[in-house]
């Protein structure tokens, strides 16, 4: 074999190698940053569950340029997220990263942190426990339903405890809302400037909540708190952005139906498994990921639901 | 026995089984596991994959720890055992049930190790077994996550507390619909340093002791288990017995009040 043919199968071999990675490298978000406000970018992703078509693309994280730095929420479901994310914020503006604030412990949240590791990354003391917690069993579960997007991707925990406080940057005053219900612990970001609400996983605008960690009878007290807030965009963590506050209505309505529907199913003796394919009323068919999203707040509210309707008896 | 009489019952012996599979349908969930459990739970008794045996469980098991499952095989009439069956686990027979006078319906909640199908085989007084089922998809790891119940140090004072309830018949049988609820870890043994500890047996009896329906319990069901059961008692009861054992001796009792009178019903 002369010297030219052993390069060309050498440079053959390198490309059977090299493919798959190629393949991987075509893996995108195409993260783009919508204005809603002065500002204020928010990175919208689609009304579905976790997917192998979406790498987990499901949730809006926006981010807020100042004087005093670039303010981030949420940092994405996967380190490929979180670097996607930092580089499209390079196209608004060059002013350095200045914190990252997380709004709960589910990973879509989080998981982008490594993206962030040079800046500080903050959340409820909450958050920050069950990061601590569950953090590690999430990120296997989200490399089962996501697969390759989440490649190298490790859980990164926030370094920062923050309280309910007032925190300014530059001319634009956050106002920090620790909040419990949808988790242990909910961090809401209230924009004072902008009258932007940053709900996270809170309020949910034409998609099913989630109820992994779901205290209904607290989170409806949580929607109240922000109901009384002075809002002109609301930023729901999952579907449409809004000028408005319907959404906060909308997850309250399909909360206390959730609620009373398990629990009236329940008294009159259904079983765990009836309960999963009970017809949902037309009001909320235009929200995503409906039946799917119910059958699992049957998994998370029904065994508590159950005791509650089962008398001891010996 | 001449040497070939004994080949030839060997061979016979051995293809007996694979005449039965060739005789059988298809698997409609294409398990790898059917040619192995086929023969294991059924023997040579015929079988049919049968749409009129309900399994009514989620696509997606939200908690592999706890994963609703009812089995309906009441359009096939009358049914003397059900077994419900999780093809994948480390365990495959979940329980055995037997709805003496009592519709072929039995729901409880399992664990599973991994996606698996999930399947009820009803048999019928011909001898048939008629069997349903769907695939769950799952996160998994069901059936090797400790209970949580050894988070509690008092956990011990509360083993075999029963929460039930009657509700009134209902429907052309006129079937009470019965579900409880037993205080157990249920350990399956599959945990490092935690031996097998679950309930094995549970009768649910009419107040003039003749019983209704029988559970062999095994070990996929899940921790601190839930069943819901349609039975009919006598027309004079006004309670119903549960009895049960653990696999330690351990014995389970509570009588459940039917808040009606029989006889008064329509």
């Amino acid at each position: 074999m002369t010297i030219g043919a052993t390069r060309a199968l050498l440079s053959f071999l390198l490309i059977l190698i090299a493919a798959p990675g190629w393949a991987a490298g075509s893996l995108t978000y195409g993260l783009k940053p919508v204005q809603i406000a002065p500002d204020t970018y928010v990175f919208e992703g689609t009304r579905e569950h976790f997917t192998r078509a979406n790498g987990g693309n499901i949730l809006n994280p926006g981010f807020i340029v100042t004087d005093a730095g670039v303010i981030v929420i949420q940092s994405g479901p996967s380190r490929r997220f979180g670097e996607e994310m930092r580089a499209a914020i390079r196209t608004v503006t060059d002013k350095p990263i200045r914190k990252v604030f997380i709004g709960n412990l589910h990973p879509d949240y989080w998981l982008g942190n490594q993206a962030f590791a040079d800046v500080p990354i903050a959340a409820l003391p909450g958050t920050i426990e069950g990061i601590k917690a569950e953090g590690k069993g999430m990120t296997e579960n989200m490399y089962r339903l996501v697969g390759d997007w989440m490649r190298g991707t490790e859980p990164v925990v926030p370094t920062e405890a923050v309280y309910g406080s007032t925190v300014v940057y530059g001319s634009h005053r956050l106002r920090l809302i620790p909040l419990e219900g949808h988790t242990a612990a909910d961090l809401a970001v209230y924009d004072e400037t902008t009258r932007v609400l940053f709900a996270g996983g809170v309020v949910f605008s034409d998609r099913t909540p989630t109820t992994p960690h779901a205290d209904v009878a607290k989170w409806l007290k949580e929607l109240d708190e922000l109901e009384a807030l002075d809002v002109a965009v609301l930023v729901p963590n999952h579907g449409r952005v809004r000028a408005d506050k319907a959404a906060i209505a909308q997850t309250r309505d399909w909360l206390i139906w959730l609620d009373r529907t398990l629990r009236e199913r329940a008294e009159a003796g259904a079983d765990m498994a009836d309960a999963l394919n009970l017809p949902i009323p037309d009001r909320f068919q235009s929200l995503g990921v409906l039946r799917e999203e119910y059958q699992r707040s049957v998994a998370h509210l029904w065994p508590r639901i159950e005791q509650a309707a089962l008398p001891r008896v010996n | 026995m001449p040497r070939l009489l004994i080949a030839a019952s060997i061979i016979a012996a051995l293809s007996a089984p694979a005449l039965a599979a060739a005789t059988d349908p298809p698997d409609p969930l294409a398990s790898v596991m059917w040619d192995a459990l086929r023969p294991e739970l059924f023997g040579s008794a015929p079988i049919t994959f049968d749409d009129r045996v309900i399994v009514t469980a989620p696509a997606n098991a939200e908690d592999a720890t706890a994963v609703p499952v009812l089995a309906d095989a009441s359009a096939l009439g009358r049914v003397e055992e059900m077994v419900l069956i999780s093809d994948l686990n480390p365990f495959p027979v979940v329980l055995r049930y037997h709805p003496v006078a009592a519709k072929p319906v039995v729901g409880t909640r399992i664990r599973v190790q991994q996606a698996t199908p999930v399947r009820a085989a009803a048999r019928t007084p011909d001898g048939v077994w008629h069997i349903g089922g769907r695939v769950v998809d799952a996160a998994g790891g069901g059936c090797t996550a400790p209970p949580v119940t050894y988070a509690a140090k008092d956990w011990a004072d509360h083993v075999g507390e029963v929460q039930a309830r009657a509700w009134p018949p209902s429907g052309d049988d006129k079937t009470a619909r019965v579900r409880f609820r037993v205080r157990h870890p249920m350990d399956n043994g599959l945990i490092a340093g935690i031996p097998a500890y679950f309930i094995e047996k549970l009768s649910l009896r009419d107040s003039d002791g003749a019983e209704l329906a029988r559970i062999d319990v095994l070990e996929p069901v899940s921790e601190n288990p839930v069943f819901t059961l349609d039975v009919t008692p006598g027309a004079a009861s006004r309670a119903l017995k549960l009895v049960g054992r653990d696999t330690q001796g351990g014995e389970i009792e509570a009588a459940i009040p039917l808040p009606w009178t029989q006889g008064s019903l329509p």
